[in-house]
């Protein structure tokens, strides 16, 4: 039945190249765990993205519940916690995989650091690399604040009084993430909301873009 | 025929299109980008002056006195509490200090480290600022602490907005 399916669909739009040329490479002998155990470490880039694909999927749901208002944000993060059947395990998962998605990533740095990997013809792909880290932290700065407790305000008030010691164009900076230059309240909230929910998605998932197609046309390195 | 100077057809297109492409890319982002920057293009419109506190009240002794303003936050007001230090220098002109540390914006203190009763402490890194405001060198605040503008009006201080010195 499936296979009929597909069949139907591949006769008429010829998709099995397309799925063949993303898809279908072996994986090469030194980075496959079964054969030598301490390829384990090429494992932390796919862990990464594996957790990235969880925070996303997560903090879809989240926002079926979540409102960025001043008023309500406390009071919603606290019914999708307590009132709505598996809101620990959803919220859960989003508020560790927040932590998770940082080690994994920092693992997988330090893997092609110490590998050299970001060697020539791989630069680039390093350059990619770190604008993913800082959206990542950006993510991480920004969903902190949506709960709108005293842990989030005061630790968004430290992180933007750091933004604002940035030499000249420190309190504009402030001022366009809190969305006013002396308050922060209402504007700041919904303005880290729209941040955290659509731009450093969108930018994060352009760049995991660029990252993998670098990664398919040059393949991974080594064996060392 | 094609003399070299001449624009070709191919090059006059492309720069038409390009031109124009151009133009329609910053019709459509020009909104969004004024639209999202207007925090920094709005001036504030400043904190209306309030009474704090009866001038005879205030000692050379820096005092906290607390006080409520109205806070316009986008479309949320809301009254709010501020704080502000206040004396009398030895000329007997009042100031009045803003107690938000410099360095990462906490609460400061006066006369609170007991190694130096006679400056304003800040506990989240130690930060220190003499009687005047300004900071001492050597601990993280890197500027004075903001004073407030203020006015003295039927033997009352009115309190404005917390400027940098
Ligand atoms: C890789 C990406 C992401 C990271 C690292 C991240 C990080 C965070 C963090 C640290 C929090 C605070 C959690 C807590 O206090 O328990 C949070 C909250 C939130 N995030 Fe994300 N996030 C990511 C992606 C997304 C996406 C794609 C969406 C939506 C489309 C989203 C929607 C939300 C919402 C609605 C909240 C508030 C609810 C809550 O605090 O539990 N997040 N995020
Ligand atoms: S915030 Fe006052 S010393 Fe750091």
């Amino acid at each position: 039945m499936l296979q009929k399916m597909y069949d139907w669909v591949d006769e008429r739009l010829d998709i099995t190249p397309m799925w063949r040329d993303i898809a279908d490479h072996e994986v090469p002998e030194h980075v496959n765990p079964a054969h030598h155990f301490s390829a384990f470490v090429y494992c932390f880039g796919g862990l990464t993205f594996f957790i990235t694909v969880i925070q996303i999927l997560s903090g879809m749901f989240l926002t079926m519940y979540y409102v960025p208002d001043i008023i309500n944000a406390y009071e919603s993060v606290h019914y999708l916690q307590n009132e709505v059947a598996f809101g620990v395990i959803v919220r859960g998962m989003h508020h560790w995989g927040a932590s998770l998605v940082i080690v994994m990533m920092f693992l997988h740095t330090l893997r092609v650091f110490f590998q050299g990997a970001y060697k020539k013809p791989r630069e680039l792909n390093w350059v990619v690399g770190v604008l993913i880290f800082g959206v990542m932290l950006g993510l991480g700065f920004t969903g902190y604040l949506l709960p709108w407790d005293m842990k989030a305000l005061f630790a968004t008030k430290v992180g933007l009084e750091i933004a604002q010691t940035v030499p000249v164009i420190g309190p504009a900076m402030k001022a366009l993430l809190a969305g006013d230059a002396h308050i922060i309240g209402a504007q700041t909230l919904t303005r880290f909301f729209a941040i955290h929910v659509f731009f450093l998605p969108g930018a994060l998932l352009g760049l995991m873009g660029a990252h993998f197609i670098m990664i398919r046309k040059q393949g991974i390195s080594g064996p060392l | 025929m094609a003399n070299k100077d001449e624009v070709s057809r191919r090059q006059f297109l492309n720069y038409t299109l390009t031109g124009v492409g151009g133009f329609m890319a910053a019709g459509m982002l020009l909104p969004m980008v004024r639209f999202a920057i207007d925090p920094i293009m709005k001036q504030g419109a400043g904190q209306d002056m309030v009474a704090v506190v009866e001038e005879g009240k205030i000692t050379e002794e820096p005092q906290r006195f607390t006080f409520k303003v109205n806070q316009k936050d986008g479309w949320y007001e809301s009254e709010v509490t501020q704080a502000a230090w206040v004396f009398k220098d030895k000329n007997g002109d009042i100031v009045a200090l803003s107690p938000i540390c410099k360095h990462l914006g906490c609460t400061v203190d006066w006369g609170t480290d007991p190694s130096h009763p006679n400056q304003f402490y800040c506990p989240c890194h130690g930060g220190r600022y003499t009687k005047d405001g300004t900071n001492v060198k050597g601990t993280p605040p890197l500027a004075p602490l903001d004073v407030y503008k203020k006015e003295v009006k039927d033997g009352k201080l009115y309190l404005g907005q917390a400027e940098p010195q």
